[in-house]
């Protein structure tokens, strides 16, 4: 036996050895029944899933279907201009893109997905990430690496036709606004009554305020350096805000109602998108940043280390479509409930935003598309541990609306522990009480679950049970901090689109810094995710009910145009049979999105679908607040069908380029920019 | 003891490329100046519209 032949026998028993491993985890995840078991086991399965995925899939993809080219000089090289096209190491072109598609997304859909308990999440994590989620990523980056960089709605455009260009467009906006409406929505219903948690996030405006003075006047580009010390004043405003909670006029102060929070978060975000970017938007965006990546790895490391046990079942009774937490079965709704963990449209952006333009080799783009997007999904299996970590009856009382489950606690908990879930008023009492709050019923949203299950998870070595409420509000300043940043940066986006668009019509109009613009698309946009903001704070059932599910539609119909995008340049690179890599995905989304979509239109049931709930509320006395709420049922209603038309439309065209390329109709060629041979490699060898 | 040095100046390259340290180095010596709040005021005028054009996800 030569040293060739003993690696191999080596490689082929450690990878068999993964292979057992992954199968015997999956199996103790998916068949245990009865009894709770050890978060290890869901981080051993995602381990050996992620891990026989990348050295497998993700190879058997590069080399039989895009065939990379480490000799094809890559846009960064052939067009660098020290700005957006620059030759990067991988390792930070990874980092950058997972810091770009690492959102609050993969930690509150898991979360919300446990209603069902921790098995049908863990499963559509880790089946969706390996065969969807990292393939769309890893697809749609090299086609953008081999046409320039392109974006996803110009290859929409050229691969598939016009319809594509507009769809991904607009669903890229109605995504926009959506997720804008959803995330602000998460954080009034995490801040709502809580005057510490109040305090700290509104402390973070003054910080970041602080930071862009400080890099612009006293040391110019230290970002690293005002980051830590951003980081640390926001720990003293965590603990000022214990102080401000027992202080009675700064408590009076600081308690706010859902309500007035929506009022200054919407004047917040007018503010954000209209000032100078330097003075709030980048300080704030560096320091959410910092926080993110170190909160996520503190996670990861205290959830290896403390490997806790989950208390949520495999499965729980909702899998029928009676969940408290959103109404709907499994299927769909588990499947658009989790997106930025599985697959998310959304990501099919970045993949041909900036990352294709930093891409030094096409053989990196397997690392960074389908590696950062492993990543992602193990972010969203640590947030179904942070959920399952808790008894399931003080789960369902923190996500429960009022509306459903009752006004008292007294009522909430008996309405809770009849599904099976006993949970009393005074063991939430207590729990509050730990974590520094005045309750913790009706939190829906799913940040403050994750926050009490990271603090859960936290406090059982790192402080023990006395520094819990510090623990939780440093979870909930971590997902206010996140989502903000996405509000601020997310409308600056939206009008800069929107900006783009008007540009055609009327020339000042597309100008970025004409302030008449500025402000009129400002408004726009904060008033149409205001809209959704509003609606969801004064649906009785807690809003993410409905908005949560149109978010997720939106985000896996922007992943149906982008399989379709990556099916259609597949089979014009004659690689039609391999095809099945995109077109099962793009199959198994067009079915969850497309039969969402119906519930959430036309279900009889009103807790499900839009018109069926307008129908309800048109049959009870109307008054004020009923005619906008049977409105708002419309309109999200219509925003669901125009959607699922204009998809369905860029699928149809799809179809059509498919078979006219297969009978030889159409013309097959893709339109990838020229071979031209690499200068890296004779200088790297 | 080198491969642990080799790491950690990865993951400060990592971090300077992410908080865009390392565009401003980039800038600066591109346009031949010094760093002072001028450049940086100019670094961030040129790298605004990218910046906020750059999608962050969900």
């Amino acid at each position: 036996m030569n040293s060739t032949d003993i690696k191999k026998t080596v490689s082929i028993l450690s990878w068999g050895a993964v292979g057992l491993l992954g199968a015997i985890a999956v199996g103790v995840v998916a068949v245990r029944r009865g009894e709770p078991i050890n978060a290890l086991w869901l981080v051993v399965a995602a381990t050996c899933c992620y891990a026989l995925g990348y050295r497998f899939y993700s190879k058997f993809i590069a080399a039989k279907i895009l065939a990379l080219d480490a000799l094809r000089a890559t846009p960064a090289e052939r067009l660098e201009n020290g700005r957006d096209f620059l030759v990067t190491n991988k390792w930070v072109v990874f980092g950058h893109h997972f810091a770009a598609i690492a959102g609050p997304g993969p930690l509150v859909g898991p979360v919300l997905a446990a209603q069902f308990g921790y098995l049908p999440g863990t499963l559509w994590i880790l089946a969706g990430a390996v065969f969807a989620g990292c393939v769309q990523d890893f697809v749609i980056l090299l086609f953008s690496v081999r046409r320039d960089g392109k974006s996803l709605t110009e290859m929409a455009k050229e691969e598939i036709g016009r319809v594509g260009g507009f769809v991904a467009y607009t669903a890229v906006i109605a995504i926009l606004v959506i997720l804008l409406g959803v995330a602000a929505l998460i954080v009034v219903n995490a801040l709502k009554d809580s005057p510490w948690g109040t305090f700290t996030i509104a402390m973070t405006i003054p910080i970041a305020l602080l930071m862009g003075l400080y890099l612009r006047r006293i040391r110019p580009g230290k970002v690293l350096e005002v980051s830590i010390l951003g980081f640390v004043l926001v720990l003293l405003a965590i603990w000022g805000g214990q102080w401000a909670s027992q202080n009675p006029t700064m408590a009076l102060a600081f308690t706010l109602q859902g309500t007035t929070l929506a009022k200054l978060i919407i004047v917040y975000g007018f503010a954000a998108s209209a000032l100078p970017v330097w003075l709030l938007l980048a300080p704030r965006d560096y320091l959410s940043t910092f926080v993110k990546l170190g909160t996520i790895a503190l996670l990861g490391i205290g959830i290896v280390a403390l490997h806790p046990t989950l208390h949520m079942p495999a499965l729980t009774r909702f899998v029928d479509g009676t969940g408290p937490v959103f109404a709907g079965k499994i299927f769909p709704f588990a499947f658009i409930t989790i997106a930025c963990g599985a697959i998310s449209g959304f990501h099919s952006l970045i993949s041909s935003g900036t990352t294709p333009k930093l891409i030094a080799r096409e053989t990196q783009t397997r690392m960074v598309g389908y590696g950062a997007m492993m990543c992602e999904s193990a972010v969203a299996v640590m947030a179904i541990i942070a959920a399952c970590v808790l008894q399931p009856g003080v789960y369902f009382a923190i996500n429960s609306p009022a509306g459903l489950v009752g006004q008292t606690a007294t009522a909430a908990t008996a309405t809770i522990s009849s599904w099976g879930f006993p949970v009393t008023a005074a063991d939430m009492q207590t729990l509050a009480h730990a974590v520094g709050e005045q309750t913790l019923f009706n939190r829906t949203g799913g940040a403050p679950a994750f926050a009490v299950g990271m603090a859960h998870i936290f406090s059982q070595s790192l402080g023990g049970a006395t520094v819990m409420a510090l623990w939780y509000h440093f979870a909930v300043m971590f997902e206010a901090l996140f989502i903000l940043t996405i509000l601020d940066a997310g409308t600056r986006v939206a009008r800069f689109m929107i900006q783009d668009a008007l540009g055609h019509i009327y020339k000042p109009l597309g100008r970025t810094s004409w302030y008449p613009s500025i402000l009129a698309t400002s408004a726009l946009v904060v008033g149409a995710w205001g809209f959704f903001l509003w609606q969801g704070v004064k649906d009785p059932l807690g809003g993410i009910n409905s908005l949560w599910p149109l978010f997720g539609i939106a985000n896996q119909l922007l992943a149906t145009v982008a399989l379709c995008v990556a099916t259609t340049i597949i089979i014009k690179m004659h690689r039609t049979k391999y095809a099945a890599v995109t077109l099962v995905p793009l199959a198994w989304l067009v079915a969850v999105t497309f039969t969402a979509s119906w519930h959430k239109i036309l279900d009889p049931n009103p807790r499900v679908g839009f018109l069926a709930q307008a129908r309800i509320l048109e049959s009870v006395p109307a008054t004020t607040a009923t005619a906008h709420l049977i409105f708002n049922n419309r309109l999200d209603a219509a925003v669901t069908a125009v959607l699922v038309v204009m998809v369905a439309l860029v699928l149809i065209e799809s179809v059509r380029q498919w078979i006219g390329v297969l009978t030889g109709r159409e013309e097959s060629g893709v339109k990838e920019s020229p071979f031209v041979m690499t200068r890296l490699a004779e200088e790297r060898g | 003891m080198n491969r642990l040095a080799k790491a950690a100046r990865l993951l400060v390259a990592i971090l300077r490329e992410i908080f865009d340290e390392a565009a401003y180095e980039r800038f600066l010596s591109r346009t031949q100046t010094a760093s002072s709040p001028g450049a940086y005021a100019a670094f961030r005028q040129e790298f605004e519209e990218a910046k906020t054009r750059r999608p962050k996800c969900c």
